[in-house]
């Protein structure tokens, strides 16, 4: 076990760098400089904005630099929030943007996973297409769209809401609803066919004419076993949602680490790039890895070992 | 027994996750009991917006008008404009003009930066020549340019000691110009020229970068809070000279990135004012607020125009540049694409501009059969037979509004003078380096004064070299004008050159000028003496809330 872990690790030091390698090259291939501006200034000016940045230096004192600090998690100063160093801009959003992301994740898992066993304990019945048609109205309809109604309705028609800001709790109910009603139908759909296909096994057979009720089947045998596939679709929609959403922020002006993620490219912002994309890697990293090791703990046929794929 | 241990395990991930989040919560709603507890009592509050973080609250590094828009209130230059555009001595109580009008002698009042300690000359002469200290990379520093041997110090070549700022003691500051500069008293007033308290710049290089104690200033606000990404609080600053002026004691200015969402907020009664510098009105709710009776309009001395790529192409020949000016319908552009109360362009100087106000007719607009007259002879200059074989690109920087421009004038010079255009769009830092490398041929930009003077709009194109000019046109007859508006002290023959030069320019129209921008605005009925003045500033200092 320690042994596979640590092989994990490796291997993620080795994602991370070619992560680095690929976003500094296709950063610099990029047109644009992070120091144009509408009004000129003098030549003399730029090269000191350059030099200042270290972006006068040949690419490979550039790329050695870049490697050096992100090894010390240091990314530097923004370019386009002068003063600002890029750790602290991610230091302040972040919290933020992971509170609103595991409110969402609760709703989108709570919710998904009630929707998704009632639709298949009353399949084919009255229920399971309500529940069926909210999960694939939830997955088609985008959530700026949703985020935008939200906000209108709930927020200035009927003031239930704040219409945006981020100043407690009630501030970041809208928000969370709008990012989780689509992960909420994936998951909903994913758990209902996975429990449907558990309902034909054997095993809840024999616990159904042993006299077990269908809850009880459902929360004692089928239930763990149908979560196996939403385990999955955890990882990468954990990695995604903590790290806030973009349109969502933006619509709800939270200040989150999600803008960041865009306007850092059209700033041409190097620092703030740089510093984004590791950030993000290295969460999204990690959490796979906890998911893999999550795995053999609901499922104890799964065995991880050093390398070894089944 | 080993289910039960994984199911533990789950769960017990589960919680500690939770209880990350719930730490984050908790601090948030203390938060919003502070914010909340504020609002009921008697005190006059002031709810704004901006669209972004300010880049920079630093007066010498700040380039934009979110940051602008904090600066212009928290710290106060020697002078003030205020909203009805008229300037006044602000932490100069006296200004004395040499008869060459090179020489201005400030007397400062008694004022006291936010650390009690008193503003002195010697605080502006610091600022100034942080700003065109080369090492600092002051983005801004141009504007410092008129004060004699400001641009050669900047550029690397010069010396400090040869500036001409002199402190002669801790109450008088004097100024030597390089030329006679009529609008000087105004540039004192922009926030490259504020003070900054040299011994707090000097112990901390980054003392702008959040609010508190490290921020001094000396203007009729403090900067109360700053949450980044978030929202400022300003408070009103209990040791300015003049507080008694100051009528509102706290300024809230949220951050908000969508325009609709500003709009929700000021409809539900959130904001009390939305407008340029404090965000937009979006353009889908134009028409709402002008049904209302609400929308209110100033003119803003800034131009949006399409520049000419005068080196190469098509648009290297002066008549076709005139038949593709002439031939835009600016009105129908105005009334059906742009919704607002903007004015069309005939000049490059926009009408808002003092003894500019009847100088826009400088050619037709929306005139085809003059403008088809213009293309014949550029086409038989080109040895082309067809406007057909005429092909036109125009860029612009992605944005849908600029985008529907395009297409409104594409349409025209296609319908007009039958000429196929087609559109390009690159993201704003690329596209400025495109404009800049020549690398278009019809390119759009806008030219917002940052003084109240013509000079601010003909300077641009002195010399192809002008990093404003960026359409490759000089012209040794405007240079020359140019040079001798600069050199001029009487103030109507300075006005005489400047307005030659525009018609030279418009004459051979190495930039299309489509039209003025006009500021709206709505405010709440109790906000009192808010408005933008011609440069899109309001100050805060003479606000006032009547409920």
């Amino acid at each position: 076990m320690l042994k596979y872990i640590l092989k994990r690790f490796v291997y993620i030091f080795i994602a991370l760098f070619l992560i680095i390698t690929i976003t500094f090259f296709l950063m610099r291939l990029a047109p644009g400089s992070p120091f144009a501006s509408e009004k000129s200034f003098p030549p003399e000016i730029e090269a000191q904005l350059n030099a200042e940045y270290g972006l006068d230096n040949p690419w490979y004192i550039q790329y050695k630099d870049y490697l050096i600090s992100t090894a010390q998690l240091d990314f530097g100063e923004s370019m386009k929030y002068k003063g600002r160093s890029t750790n602290d801009m991610i230091a302040e959003s972040f919290p933020i943007s992971l509170t609103l992301g595991v409110e969402a994740m609760i709703l989108a898992v709570g919710l998904g996973v009630l929707f998704g066993s009632v639709a298949a304990l009353y399949h084919n019945r009255g229920v399971d297409y309500v529940v069926t048609t909210i999960a694939v109205l939830g997955i088609s309809v985008p959530s700026f769209i949703l985020a935008g109604l939200l906000q209108y309705f709930l927020g200035l028609k009927l003031q239930l809401f704040p219409i945006s800001g981020w100043n407690g709790f009630i501030y970041s109910i809208l928000p969370a609803t709008a990012i989780a009603v689509t992960h909420m139908g994936f998951i909903a759909k994913l758990v209902r066919s996975s429990m449907l296909e558990q309902n034909n096994s054997e095993y809840v057979k024999m616990a159904r004419s042993k006299g077990l009720s269908k809850w009880g089947v459902l929360f004692k045998h089928s239930l763990r076993n149908a979560l196996l596939p939403v385990v999955t679709y955890l990882a990468p929609l954990f990695a995604g949602v903590i790290t806030g959403s973009f349109i969502v922020e933006q619509i709800f002006a939270i200040p989150g680490l999600g803008k960041y993620f865009v306007t850092s490219i059209t700033n041409r912002d190097y620092t703030v790039i740089m510093g984004t994309t590791v950030f993000y890697s290295i969460i999204l990293l990690l959490a796979v890895l906890i998911v893999d090791i999550l795995y053999g703990f609901i499922d104890p046929r799964i065995k991880l070992r050093g390398g070894k794929k089944a | 027994m080993k289910k039960k241990f994984s199911l533990l395990v789950l769960l017990a991930s589960l919680m500690l996750v939770l209880a990350a989040c719930g730490f984050g919560g908790s601090d948030d709603k203390s938060d919003g009991d502070k914010s909340s507890g504020g609002d009921n009592s008697a005190d006059k509050t002031l709810n704004l917006s901006i669209a972004t973080e300010p880049p920079s609250l630093n007066p010498q590094k700040a380039t934009d008008s979110t940051s602008g828009s904090i600066i212009r209130n928290t710290f106060e230059g020697l002078t003030r404009v205020d909203n009805k555009g008229e300037i006044q001595n602000a932490a100069a109580e006296e200004v004395k003009v040499s008869d060459d009008k090179l020489t201005y002698t400030f007397k400062l009042r008694d004022a006291k930066w936010t650390n009690g300690d008193p503003v002195v000359a010697g605080d502006f002469a610091y600022a100034w020549k942080w700003a065109l200290d080369p090492k600092n990379a002051s983005e801004y520093a141009s504007i410092l340019y008129p004060i004699k041997g400001a641009q050669v110090y900047n550029e690397g070549k010069g010396k400090v000691e040869d500036l001409g700022i002199k402190v002669v003691d801790d109450k008088t500051l004097e100024v030597t110009l390089e030329n006679p500069t009529p609008y000087f008293l105004e540039l004192t007033a922009f926030y490259t020229y504020m003070p900054v308290n040299e011994k707090v710049v000097k112990d901390n290089k980054n003392w702008f970068s959040e609010a508190g104690d490290k921020y001094v200033t000396n203007g009729p606000f403090t900067l109360d809070e700053w949450k980044h990404n978030d929202s400022i609080t300003l408070k009103k600053n209990e040791d300015y000279w003049d507080k008694d002026n100051v009528a509102l004691s706290t300024v809230n200015v949220k951050m908000i990135e969508s325009s609709a969402t500003a709009n929700r907020e000021f409809d539900s009664g959130n904001l009390d004012y939305l407008g340029s510098p404090y965000n937009v009105i979006s353009l889908d709710k134009m028409n709402t607020y002008k049904d209302q009776g609400v929308l209110k309009s100033q003119p803003y001395a800034a131009v949006y125009e399409y520049k000419l790529n005068t080196t190469e192409g098509p648009t290297k020949n002066v008549n076709i540049r005139k038949a593709l000016a002439m031939s835009i319908d600016r009105e129908a552009l105005i009334k059906n694409v742009l919704k607002g109360s903007q004015t069309p362009a005939m000049a490059d100087v926009p009408v808002a501009i003092a003894g500019f106000e009847n100088d826009n007719n400088l050619f037709e607009g929306n005139n085809t059969a003059e403008a088809k007259k213009y293309l014949e002879k550029g086409l038989k200059e080109l040895g082309l037979k067809d406007a057909s074989e005429l092909k036109i690109a125009i860029s612009i920087n992605t944005d849908e509004g600029h985008a529907s421009i395009a297409q409104f004038i594409q349409e025209g010079w296609k319908k007009n003078l039958r000429i196929e255009t087609t559109i390009d769009n690159a993201e704003w830092q690329v596209y400025l380096d495109k404009v800049s490398a020549l690398d278009y041929q019809v390119g759009r930009m806008g030219w917002i004064a940052d003084y109240n003077d013509a000079y601010s709009f003909l300077e641009r194109y002195d010399t192809a070299k002008n990093g404003n000019n960026d359409t490759g046109w000089e012209n040794k007859e405007y240079k020359d004008l140019m040079t001798k508006a600069v050199k001029e002290t009487d103030e109507e023959k300075r006005m005489e050159y400047l307005k030659d030069g525009q018609k030279i320019l418009m004459d051979e129209m190495p930039v299309i000028p489509i039209y003025f921008y006009s500021n709206e605005y709505v405010a709440k009925d109790y906000v009192k003496n808010m408005a933008p003045d011609k440069l899109g500033n309001i100050s805060l200092k003479e606000v006032d809330i009547e409920k």
